[in-house]
């Protein structure tokens, strides 16, 4: 689901309605002209003798004008109160959400008062419906935007300033989104996924995120889990509750319960992780995991532990 | 027979605006103004983004910023004699004046590169750095064009085979000198009055 | 000292007597340095158009070699690195070599004719602006063919571009690309303003100007305004990159954001410096094509005016998504809609013109109608787009993508094509097939809808700009592949129409002065016109003189024909001012261009460059205006022989 009209949240929805008048108003006002156009042409063809007095062409010009100007303010108010109904979608008790937009994934921190509530993942966003979220907007490399079109608008994610975009999803579903300002090799594969879901769901999937990382029950998965901590996983990503702390790569502590990898790139199965893990640059070619040089035997531990990591 | 415009009779050189190079001087004079206002709107713009302005540094200092503005101010006088001695076609004192208004440029140069040293910054520190060595720096060689200009039209002067035009290309470089001057205080005004007073 | 009417017998052996004098003042200069020397303004700007019809269709090979690659989802045709290059190298040939340059060109060559004048003023700093822009387009492409061409967008955002994450040369090249073509533009246009002001024919007061005369004075006064705004932002991305400033790093102080404000207040009017030439174009070809006068002449100029001044209001709504503030976005989105009213006035005018006009369907004006169906449907487009709440939904997105291209191409593309063929005539001195204008018309028309309706509902539909794939399951697929084989439909019009000249140049039928019955002075002269423009030349009576002037007016004589003389007129009433020897040709505006590129590349290289480098030029330049024996005033030589004289040349205005 990501498209402009086809709204599911109450922003779009508003933007939604506003981009029927338009469409509806400007597709009469062209018809309207053209067909001018259209009488026009006929006319001059069969013309025989110019007329010369102007002034009646002149009254007519400076009608259509009138009329343009009123349309025109018409649209424009039918704007100013699109974006009042937008603004006015700001309400206190929001759902906080910090987003830092990078080359070429999404970090997502859940807010909280207490640092150790607050939960970070990536790629992908669950938020209650009906309820408002604000996501904080930042962005620590060029120049990002995020855009879910069922959902809001979009607003540029650039370094050194912050902003923020409020969404509020009407229907639970699974709304896609991709960055929307060019940011470099990837930025076609930089996508978002949103999944609203009922406020019940949503605690539970956010409980469940706070968890620190699911423990291996199989040898293949324990061994796996011994190579993430042994090799140079370590030092890009975290998995919560085991020695991967780093931060330069998306949060892996509940990768399986996301529904793609690589910014949306391939489907999170065992097939496309053992891929990416092989030869993430022949996936998404300038990205920044390098290939680590593994025996099959090992990759294929390491998948069987991250695709428990729920 | 038939009627004609006889145009013979009319002159075959002119001053001031009914001059081509007048209207030419004057888009440059445009082109270039605009290009100052541009840039003193993005030190305004990047002023306005941070608390403290200068950040962490003192504001360039006083006395070679003013002493160039002095200089500069003073030559208007004898850049007006150049302009007037030319478009009375008068060569010994264009040469005379031609000459002063090259030394008071010169003048301002060795007094501008003394500036910058005194400007308590360099252009790669800080974003304010960077806008005040530019700002100064675009000033800086519009003002030595002039000045390469000048030199040039004096040595026409003294050494060329001399008719009209070469007086109305004085007159219209004396124009172009007004320009330099006067787009020299407001930005006189941002670097050294600036920071101290707003 | 003044001009006077007076009554002499001028026979059809004088007139031949003083072509033939005239023909020999100002004939073309020959051989190799002849044509690097050449300062007529009909060749200046032939150069022009040809030049940037050559970059049009390298950006539309680019354009086909985008299309290839997103006809399909995950296709590897081009892979990200080199997709990202030809995008780049798509969008800044078709704004800074092709769609600017070419009206200029158009400008350069009709101004002197459509006023009335001998040539241009300036002649010399104009052949230096075209020398400068081939060299500017020379340098893009071969940067591109060693793989420095730039990778980050036409526009070339910070801190994508900045030192940090642009490594290597691609970013200077599009920063050094902008110097080249900016100065080109800039010299333009003072050439067109002091040409437009002083030299046009006695009788030829400003409001007897053609419209298109007034658009290109517009838009000179446009460029003047606008350029320096992506000189100042092209600067500090080249001393950010090469010399360590900080404009737009925020870490130090510096800004993305303010990159953004100075580019997009040189960007939005630069898409105006296109359309209002273009508007010019089409009041000429609807005039002719009409056999009226257009409807509304003053109401029109004022459009342009007003346009001019609005244009420059609208930058930040290249910013939406930015997160400035609503207040000040809202003002934007007003401005935006408003300038609609101008392009209305135009619009309602050309249709009364049509409506009460006897209309002939040659192929220029059928460009001219396909203009009224794809710039409308661009402006309507361009009025959500305008919407702040519309705008944060469809920016840079193909629906972006699809307005864009509706008003640049419905908007100057489709007049260019229809100017082009209606001057086919005075250029060549060949009339243009007719078949194929038509034919050519039609395939542009179908091709261009096909590729570009379809991007509409793909933006709407989700799809960003500037991706080099997308993942099959996103619904874009056939829109895309129906986007692709438009491009075939476009790029047969182009071959089209190629085949068309070649065969006219061959083979047309020779051309009259005056084959379309235009109105406009560049119909008085040959076709060819002679290089002195006109002989004899009656004073102007009224502002469509081939249709209204009576046939027996007065002619200008006393202008000297044994030097390139021009008559200076006067500013407000075209009155008779002082006569000017107009410069010869000249090397030296092509030693400058040519020492100018050599400091401008050095400097993407080291700083030193521009301090060293700047000497070559500073010779050229002085060699440029040393004054030579052959230029020397015989009439005010020595200075004291100027002294009768001197009050008329100092006198009141």
């Amino acid at each position: 689901m990501h498209s402009v009209l086809s709204a599911a949240g109450v922003e779009a929805q508003s933007i939604q309605s506003h981009w029927w008048l338009m469409f509806w108003v400007t597709l009469v006002v062209t018809l309207v002209v053209l067909g001018g156009l259209g009488l026009a042409v006929a006319r001059g063809l069969r013309a025989g003798a110019i007329g010369r007095s102007d002034r009646g062409l002149v009254t007519g010009i400076s009608l259509a004008i009138a009329v343009t100007v009123v349309i025109l303010f018409g649209l424009l108010i039918d704007s100013v109160i699109t974006s009042r109904v937008l603004a006015s979608q700001r309400a206190p008790g929001a759902l906080e959400i910090e987003i830092m937009a990078q080359q070429w994934w999404w970090s997502v921190e859940y807010q909280h008062p207490e640092p150790e509530q607050r939960v970070r993942t990536a790629n992908e966003l669950h938020i209650p419906v009906g309820r408002p979220v604000s996501i904080k907007l930042l962005a620590n490399d060029v120049i990002h935007s995020f855009w879910v079109p069922a959902l809001n608008g979009k607003l540029d994610a650039i370094p050194g300033h912050e902003s923020t975009l409020w969404i509020r999803a009407e229907h639970p579903g699974v709304y896609r989104g991709q960055c929307a300002e060019y940011c470099g090799a990837q930025h076609a594969h930089m996508a978002i996924v949103v999944v609203a879901e009922s406020p019940e769901e949503f605690e539970k999937w956010i409980q469940a995120q706070r968890q620190t990382a699911h423990q291996p029950a199989s040898d293949p998965e324990r061994r796996g889990l011994q190579l993430v901590q042994q090799s140079a996983c370590v030092m890009c990503h975290t998995i919560r509750g085991t020695a991967a702390g780093g931060r330069m790569g998306p949060d892996l502590t509940h990768l399986a319960s996301r529904s793609t990898i690589g910014a949306g790139i391939l489907p999170r199965t065992p097939d496309h992780l053992e891929e990416w893990i092989r030869d993430p640059q022949r996936i998404k070619p300038g990205n920044r995991m390098p290939a680590l040089a593994l025996p099959d035997r090992d990759r294929a531990a390491i998948v069987a532990y991250l695709e428990q990591l729920r | 027979m038939r009627q004609a415009l006889d145009v013979s009779a009319l002159p075959s050189f002119a001053f001031g605006q009914r001059s081509i190079l007048w209207w030419a001087t004057l888009g440059m004079i445009a082109i270039e103004g605009t290009a100052f206002a541009l840039l003193i709107a993005a030190y305004i713009y990047l002023k306005w983004r941070v608390p403290h302005w200068p950040p962490g540094v003192a504001p360039p200092d006083l006395t070679w910023g003013t002493l160039t503005t002095a200089i500069v101010l003073i030559s208007v006088i004898p850049n007006a004699l150049t302009k007037r001695a030319a478009e009375q076609l008068d060569l010994a004192r264009t040469r005379l004046w031609l000459v002063v208004s090259f030394l008071f440029a010169l003048a301002f140069c060795v007094a501008r590169a003394l500036e910058f040293t005194a400007l308590n910054c360099w252009w790669d520190s800080n974003a304010y750095g960077s806008i005040v060595w530019t700002l100064l720096g675009i000033h800086t060689t519009h003002f030595v064009t002039d000045l390469i200009d000048t030199g040039v039209l004096a040595a026409i002067m003294f050494t060329g085979r001399l008719d009209a035009n070469r007086f109305v290309d004085v007159s219209e470089n004396a124009f172009y000198y007004y320009f330099v001057i006067v787009s020299w205080l407001p930005i006189y005004a941002v670097i050294y009055l600036a920071p101290r007073f707003i | 000292m003044s001009a006077t009417i007076v009554a002499r017998e001028i026979t059809a052996d004088h007139i031949a007597a003083e072509q033939q004098q005239l023909a020999r003042t100002w004939a073309q200069p020959r051989g190799l340095i002849g044509f690097l020397s050449d300062v007529d303004p009909k060749r200046i700007g032939m150069r022009f158009i040809v030049t940037a019809l050559v970059f049009f269709a390298l950006g539309g090979v680019l354009a086909g070699l985008m299309r290839i690659q997103l006809a399909v989802p995950e296709n590897h045709f081009l892979g990200p690195d080199l997709y990202n290059q030809v995008f780049t190298m798509h969008g800044t040939t078709m704004m800074f070599l092709f769609a600017v340059p070419v009206m200029e060109g158009l400008g350069l060559y009709f101004t002197p004719l459509m006023v009335g004048a001998r040539t241009m003023a300036l002649p010399r700093l104009a052949a230096f602006g075209y020398w400068m822009f081939l060299a500017g387009g020379i340098f893009l492409y071969v940067s591109f063919f060693l793989n420095i061409g730039p990778d980050n967008g036409w526009f070339s955002y910070v801190p994508l571009a900045g030192p940090e994450f642009a490594p290597g040369k691609r970013a200077d090249t599009w920063a050094q690309l902008i110097t080249f073509t900016e100065v080109a533009s800039l010299v333009g246009a003072i050439v067109t303003i002091v040409t437009v002001f002083k030299f046009r024919r006695p009788g030829m007061t400003l409001d007897r100007l053609p419209v298109f005369v007034w658009a290109q004075l517009v838009t000179s006064f446009m460029i003047i305004f606008a350029m320096p705004a992506v000189m100042v932002a092209s600067t500090a991305l080249i001393l950010d990159r090469l010399v360590g400033t900080h404009f737009f790093n925020q870490a130090q102080g510096g800004d993305p954001i303010l990159f953004q404000h100075l580019f997009w207040f040189f960007g939005h009017p630069e898409v105006y410096l296109i359309f209002l030439p273009a508007q010019g174009l089409m009041s000429t070809l609807i005039q002719a094509f009409s056999s009226r006068p257009v409807v509304g002449y003053v109401g029109l100029v004022v459009a342009l005016v007003a346009t001019a001044f609005m244009a420059f209001g609208l930058w930040v709504h290249h910013m939406f998504a930015v997160g400035l503030p609503a207040i000040g976005t809202s003002f934007f989105t007003a401005a935006s809609m408003m300038i609609a009213i101008p392009s209305g006035i135009q619009i309602f005018s050309w249709i009364a013109t049509i409506w009460s006009g006897r209309v002939r369907l040659e192929p220029p004006m059928l460009f001219a109608l396909g203009y009224f169906v794809i710039f409308i449907l661009g402006g309507m487009t361009g009025l959500m787009v305008a919407s702040v709440p519309l705008d944060l939904q469809v920016h840079d997105t193909y629906f972006v993508v699809a307005h864009l291209h509706y008003v640049l191409i419905g908007g100057a593309v489709f007049p260019l094509f229809g100017a082009l063929y209606y001057w086919f005539p005075k250029f060549t001195g060949r009339m243009p097939g007719r078949g194929l204008g038509v034919a050519s018309f039609w395939l542009l028309f179908a091709g261009f809808n096909l590729t570009f309706f379809p991007m509409h509902v793909l933006g709407l539909h989700g799809m960003p700009r500037r991706v080099y794939t997308y993942l099959p399951d996103m619904g874009w697929n056939t829109l895309n592949l129906a986007a692709s084989s438009g491009a075939v439909l476009m790029a047969l019009a182009v071959i089209v129409m190629i085949v068309n000249v070649i065969q006219s140049l061959r083979s047309g039928a020779v051309a009259p002065d005056n084959p379309w019955h235009a109105s406009t002075l560049e119909w008085a002269t040959s076709s060819p016109p002679p290089p002195y423009n006109f002989y004899p030349e009656p004073v102007i009576d009224s502002r469509d003189p081939l249709w209204n002037d009576p046939a027996d007016l007065p002619i200008v004589i006393g202008v000297r024909a044994d030097r390139r003389e021009v008559l200076i007129t006067r500013l407000l009433d075209a009155q008779p001012d002082h006569r000017y020897h107009s410069p010869d040709p000249s090397i030296w505006p092509f030693v400058t261009a040519l020492t100018t590129t050599a400091m401008l590349i050095g400097s993407i290289f080291t700083p030193w460059a521009v301090v060293w480098g700047s000497i070559p030029p500073a010779i050229a330049l002085i060699a440029w205006f040393w004054p030579r024996p052959s230029m020397l005033n015989d009439e005010t030589h020595p200075p004291e022989n100027a002294r009768p004289e001197l009050s008329a040349a100092t006198g009141p205005p």
